[in-house]
């Protein structure tokens, strides 16, 4: 977002006391991700639900670090989904096709449920292939 | 469009992929204030969803609550009116006007009897009818009529849950709330002035998705998103433990984001959602902007003896606040102490500061 002209020099600073919610975040990870491998069972976080002071999330983007695979979904606006460093941590985060920020989410899964392709959307796609040798006969 | 229609129909006709649907579910999940884990539930709910009549009812009011509602982005308002609700009725947002918007609301309410959802922002002058009409009709009359056919009544804004502004002391036109007036129906309070636009839609779509009435506080608020006191929820809250207090808007501390307590702050008092799900697209909430919360999602805000005036009871362990408040003083005093009397005497000839005491000035 364009800051206005002088905004820089009004800005608050962030003390050392933040909401120290990076620690436990971190860690519910660390147990989600164990019970990932133990378990196969996934979960989720929603970033928004959590108090966070300033420069507290990327904060949080920085400790997870970047991965191997990243994806960009384009449905109803752009959608970023990346792995973290931490194999079977992804964070994804969604966007309106006004490129607003619509949810950031960190799932803790093997492979997020969005990158598969959807059984009603296959059916669709089997349709419209099977339609066009309809067309052709 | 049909309201046959449910809404996984609508998202198929234009051509929404499963995908756009699922993340159009997991915004509304984190709209709603749900668990991740919800977002297949409301999914399996939403598809089924049919579109509700929604009659939007605008009295004492600003206007405030509607331009906060047009600014909620997840997912954008336009997709949620046009494609989750039907909107038959709102006479900021119509093209009708006139006799011609009236007829679409007696259409809506005759076409939907029992059944559809009543939105109503503003209070409602008691004094004088005359003192707010709609088309030549009072806001009470117009209010008692229209709730008689109501599934549900969303008071949207302070001023329809609590009265609000014009509710202030003297109250000139003996304005109240909904709830003082309509007490057949189930009534959701969405307090705030104004209320923050995904709550407003979060609760809109809480009842899209399931049928239902959110879980709500003693005072008509959904739960998920007035249940928790800004300052349980706020990041400075830390610096309120540590005793560490801004005491003006420009000192110190202040620059330093420290705890707006002494200035004011109504947060320990004031339940939303400000602290978690901020405005702006998320941006900030007011004390992140370095002013202290006004309440305004609580009755009587206006009357709760100044903006600027610290709260008079602390909410915890008073002992240890003290401690840790008089420790801050000795620090504070070190401090000033360390800078050059001069100095600070020639920057107070060359500064004014703005005290509380003149914030508070009555004239």
């Amino acid at each position: 977002m364009e800051q206005t002209p002088g905004m820089e020099e009004l800005r608050i600073e962030v003390g050392d006391a933040l909401t120290h919610n990076v620690r436990p975040l971190l860690n519910e990870i660390r147990h989600a991700l164990e019970k990932l491998l133990a378990t196969g069972e996934s979960s989720a976080i929603d970033l928004r639900s959590i108090p966070l002071a300033p420069g507290e999330e990327e904060q949080i983007e920085q400790a997870l670090g970047t991965g191997e695979i990243s994806a960009m979904l384009d449905a109803m606006g752009p959608s970023e989904i990346r792995e973290t460093g931490y194999p079977g941590v992804w964070l994804v985060t969604h966007f309106n096709v006004d490129r607003q920020l619509m949810g950031k989410f960190i799932e803790i899964t093997r492979v997020p449920d969005l990158l598969k392709s959807p059984d009603e959307d296959i059916a669709d796609g089997l349709q419209r292939l099977a339609g066009q040798f309809a067309e052709q006969q | 469009m049909s309201k046959d229609k449910t809404l996984g129909d609508v998202l198929k006709s234009q051509r929404i992929s499963r995908r756009g649907f699922m993340k159009f579910c997991a915004a509304t999940a984190s709209m709603m204030a749900l668990p991740p884990s919800m977002i297949p539930v409301i999914a399996q709910a939403l598809e089924k969803a049919r579109r509700p009549s929604v009659i939007w009812l605008s009295f004492q009011e600003c206007t405030g609550c509607t331009e906060s509602l047009t600014r909620s982005h997840a997912p954008t308002v336009e997709g949620l009116i046009f494609d989750a609700i039907s909107l038959d009725y709102h006479h900021t947002l119509q093209a009708a006007s006139g006799h011609a918007a009236e007829a679409a609301r007696e259409a809506a309410m005759a076409e939907n009897f029992g059944n559809y959802i009543m939105v109503v922002d503003g209070s409602i002058p008691t004094a004088n009818p005359g003192y707010s009409t709609i088309a030549g009709i009072s806001n009470l009359d117009m209010l008692m009529e229209t709730a008689k056919g109501a599934a549900a009544v969303i008071a949207i804004g302070t001023c329809a849950s609590f009265g609000g502004i014009p509710h202030a002391n003297p109250n000139p036109t003996g304005a109240v709330s909904v709830s003082d007036l309509v007490k057949d129906k189930p009534i959701i309070n969405v307090p705030g002035c104004p209320p923050i636009p995904m709550v407003i839609t979060g609760v809109l779509t809480h009842f899209l998705t399931f049928g239902t009435i959110p879980e709500l506080d003693d005072l008509g608020r959904p739960k998920a998103f007035y249940g928790k006191s800004i300052h349980d929820r706020c990041y400075r809250r830390p610096f309120y433990d540590k005793g560490l207090f801004a005491e003006t808007f420009d000192d110190e501390g202040a620059k330093k984001g420290w705890c707006l307590y002494k200035l004011g702050c109504k947060g320990p008092t004031t339940y939303n959602a400000c602290a978690t799900t901020k405005w702006n697209e998320g941006t900030s909430f007011p004390i992140e902007s370095g002013h202290p919360c006004l309440g305004c999602s609580e009755p009587d805000f206006w009357d709760a003896g100044g903006f600027y005036k610290a709260l008079s009871i602390p909410t915890e362990d008073i002992a240890r606040t003290a401690v840790y408040a008089a420790g801050a003083g000795v620090a504070a005093g070190v401090a000033l102490g360390a800078a050059s009397r001069a100095k600070k005497a020639l920057a107070e000839k060359r500064h004014e500061k703005v005290t509380i005491d003149d914030l508070e000035k009555e004239d």
